[in-house]
């Protein structure tokens, strides 16, 4: 039994999914450059990357998903964490986050207005319009990728000329914000923050020799 | 790897700062010196050019205070900047002007970050305004030196100027050390500005130079030791950066634990210690290889795993529960998994550690480290250091300058089988004695960091050992020896060939010896142009006299050693093997 956990637990390390890494830093040119040459060295692109302000004045939020094994997402957060202007990584599924991506879509006003259903397909789709001129029309949707994917190809038939998506925005289900943390960070002493280790979490199945 | 000892200690400097300065102006260039010398800083290897010239304008008026060693290329400086900071402890300090001055610092940067090797850079660059311009001699050098850099940072006003400095300092030297690299703007050299005084820094925000060491890792990995039958340990130079030799020693001695070092680790216990059972890694010794797939418990303190230590990853020491100790929490588990991590300074963790640990001996477990030994003795070691053969051999100019150093000097080498050779076999008794280039492996290191290493620690003897196809690589720095009139010994192991490469060629590529053939220069003439006197032996019988000679010599001296040219280094643990299939023919 136990050698079939064993097992579960290699597969599982095997499986490629995607993950959402959060990064607090400090706001300092070239930082960016230094975060994302990390991957870059291990041949690791990126599915989105979003920076942004945060919760805190002045710490800066990014925003990173790559699909990737948990194993190799850990040693990317050590590598990122180890930046002088990192002051922490935190990395989730998707089922830990909330997350979201906005999309644009730019259509014919012309097909619009002489479509019905085009109309009532994007209500049923969330989109809403964000810009109405003569010559088109350009509606917003919020959601997750499978979403604003869906409307690409429901509006693709009514002739799409445009179309962007941000990059995904994620906030983490399980997290107290980072205002508690920064205060820990201010202090001289680094802080208690464990380093999750497989092997410890084990407990004591560990050192029975 | 562990932190750097403090040489100048954040309390003098703290004293130092504390002093009243009267606001007063000064340039950009001034703060910068202002600054150097309120660290501690008495050395700058570097090399000027158009976009530090305001620098070196305001150097000219600190003779006094800072000693400016112009070398005769900037990876030269950088090399000689290492080699200083290995031997003394202290942060090396590096100028280079903007564009080719800053690139040819690269090499060096990207061989003190993986060595772990504390350095402050200092780089002109073009006035601001003409940044992204394509101006003359201005290059992109932060986003250069971005991946071999601990920390870079681009200074473009000169109020910036006392902050950055301060900082650059404090995150070369603290925690796991580092190259940090400072591109300062033409116009913020020159520009004057109001300057309060100069404040050292002991604290950044973001920053956490060592983790927080936990107790309760430290008591189970003491408990997995007290259990342990054969346990084993694996030092590296975290042990010598965290000045944590004798903790280190307090402890091995105190468990009785055999003990094999890296590369990098090499010194900081003497290499005839009873429990020091020799080197790790492809060209390390038997024992300690073959008995890494067999102990039980493995600690590594300050080491990093390193592919050329652990050989195949999915064979190496599968069967041991791994205790890993280190100041960089990104180690753990990097490459082994860990089944206890110990975060921390070395310094900090292995007195707790030794505190817990049980005073025992492990006579058993370290006699079958000594027999594996006897049989490398027999195959390897004594036809490498005794040789019958008419032709000398890189092992034997090793054992006979051991008899002249007593272990003593520093052993400064180049990249290599020479490199393999004198980390092997020469003695060390004395910690920060072995420089070499150990993680990037750059040929072109020995000679420039031998002068650094010189005026590191002027009290000692500082040898360097190089073959014939590095010392080619960066020769140019004898112009600094004649320059300086530093005292720096000088071996070249001559087997008139890319050595290590050529065996390689021998082992696996079935003898097709591809561009490894090399010419050389009349290398005791080509010193001889530069005034340093030197000499050609290939005799056996000539040896010990002429080492004698060199020895003897005041100032610098090359001796030339015409070794074997087909000589292997064994044991080897070929590439892709597990540890336990080292080869010892």
């Amino acid at each position: 039994m136990a050698e079939e956990l064993n097992l579960l637990k290699m597969s599982n390390q095997d499986i490629k999914e995607e993950f959402n890494i959060t990064v607090y830093t400090e706001n300092q040119i070239g930082l960016l450059n230094r975060i994302a040459i990390i991957f870059t060295r291990r041949k690791i692109n990126f599915d989105s990357l979003n920076t942004s302000p945060s919760e805190v004045d002045r710490i800066h939020r990014f925003n990173i998903v790559i699909t990737e094994t948990e194993d190799v997402v850990r040693k990317l957060c050590r590598q990122i964490e180890k930046q002088v202007e990192v002051l922490k990584v935190y990395y989730h599924t998707n089922e830990d986050v909330i997350w979201q991506e906005m999309a644009l879509y730019k259509v014919s006003t012309d097909v619009i207005a002489e479509k019905v259903s085009v109309e009532r397909l994007l209500r049923e789709n969330g989109a809403r319009a964000v810009v109405i001129r003569k010559d088109y029309t350009v509606f917003e949707t919020t959601g997750h990728r499978e979403e604003t994917d869906n409307l690409i190809s429901i509006l693709q038939p009514y002739g799409l000329i445009e179309f962007v998506r941000s990059a995904r925005v994620a906030i983490i289900k399980d997290s107290e914000g980072f205002n508690a943390k920064l205060r820990e960070f201010e202090r001289l002493e680094p802080g208690e923050d464990v380093i999750e280790n497989e092997f410890l979490n084990d407990g004591d199945k560990v050192f029975t020799m | 790897m562990e932190a750097v000892q403090e040489t100048t200690s954040t309390k003098d400097i703290a004293e130092i700062a504390k002093e009243p300065v009267e606001a007063k102006e000064l340039t950009g260039s001034e703060a910068l010196l202002e600054a150097l010398v309120i660290e501690g800083v008495d050395t700058i290897f570097g090399y000027p050019g158009g976009a530090i010239m305001p620098i070196y304008d305001a150097l000219f008026d600190y003779g006094d205070k800072l000693n400016h060693i112009l070398v005769r290329h900037e990876q030269g400086g950088i090399h000689a900047g290492q080699g200083y900071a290995r031997t003394s402890g202290k942060v090396g300090v590096v100028f280079a002007t903007s564009g080719p001055g800053a690139t040819n610092l690269v090499t060096g940067l990207a061989d003190a970050q993986i060595d772990s090797t504390p350095l402050v850079c200092i780089t002109g660059q073009v006035f601001a305004h003409l940044l992204g311009t394509d101006a003359f001699q201005e290059t992109d050098v932060i986003n250069i030196t971005t991946p071999v850099t601990k920390w870079n940072y681009q200074v473009t006003d000169a109020n910036e100027i006392p902050e950055v400095i301060a900082k650059a300092f404090y995150i070369a030297r603290s925690g796991r050390p580092g190259p940090v690299l400072v591109d300062i703007t033409k116009n913020a050299q020159v520009q004057k500005f109001n300057y309060k005084g100069y404040t050292p820094c002991n604290h950044i925000r973001s920053y956490r130079p060592k983790p927080i060491v936990r107790a309760k890792y430290v008591q189970q990995a003491a408990e997995l030791i007290n259990q342990a039958k054969k346990p084993f340990v694996i030092w590296g130079q975290g042990v010598i950066l965290g000045g944590a030799e004798q903790e280190f020693k307090t402890f091995i001695e105190k468990s009785g634990i055999p003990s094999a070092w890296t590369i990098l680790g090499a010194g900081a216990i003497p290499t005839d210690h009873p429990l020091s059972v020799g080197m790790l890694g492809m060209h390390g010794n038997y024992g300690p290889n073959v008995l890494t797939n067999e102990c039980d418990v493995l600690i590594a303190i300050g080491m990093r795993f390193d592919d050329r230590v652990t050989g195949r990853l999915d064979k190496y020491a599968k069967q041991a529960k791994v205790v890993h100790l280190d100041i960089d929490p990104a180690e753990i588990d990097k490459n082994v998994k860990t089944t206890v991590p110990v975060w921390g300074d070395c310094k900090e963790t292995l007195p707790m550690l030794t505190e817990l640990v049980e005073q025992k001996t492990h006579t058993e477990w370290l006699n079958k480290f000594h027999d594996y030994m006897q049989q490398e003795v027999d195959t390897v070691i004594h036809t490498e250091l005794n040789p019958t053969t008419p032709e000398l051999t890189m092992g034997e100019v090793i054992r006979e300058l051991n008899e002249l150093t007593h272990g003593d000097a520093v052993i400064v080498t180049d990249v290599g089988q020479h490199q393999m050779v004198a980390c092997r076999y020469a003695q060390l008794n004395k910690t920060r004695s072995n420089i070499t280039s150990g993680g990037l492996g750059t040929m072109g290191f020995a000679l420039p960091a031998a002068i650094g290493a010189k005026f590191g620690a002027k009290d000692r003897d500082v040898i360097a050992i190089i073959g014939d196809g590095g010392f080619q690589m960066t020769l140019q720095e004898l112009g600094t020896i004649m320059q300086t009139g530093i005292d720096v010994k000088i071996i070249i192991l001559n087997n008139h060939f890319l050595g290590m490469v050529r065996q390689w060629q021998e082992l696996f590529n079935r003898r097709r010896y591809s561009f490894v053939d090399i010419d050389s220069p009349d290398f005791v003439k080509l010193a001889s142009a530069y005034g340093i006197p030197g000499k050609l032996i290939a005799d056996r019988a000539e040896l010990p006299a002429v080492l004698k000679e060199m020895m003897d010599t005041k100032g610098s001296f090359l001796l030339e050693v015409s070794v074997t040219k087909e000589n292997n280094v064994f044991p080897m643990v070929p590439q892709g093997c597990s540890v336990a299939e080292i080869r010892l023919k």
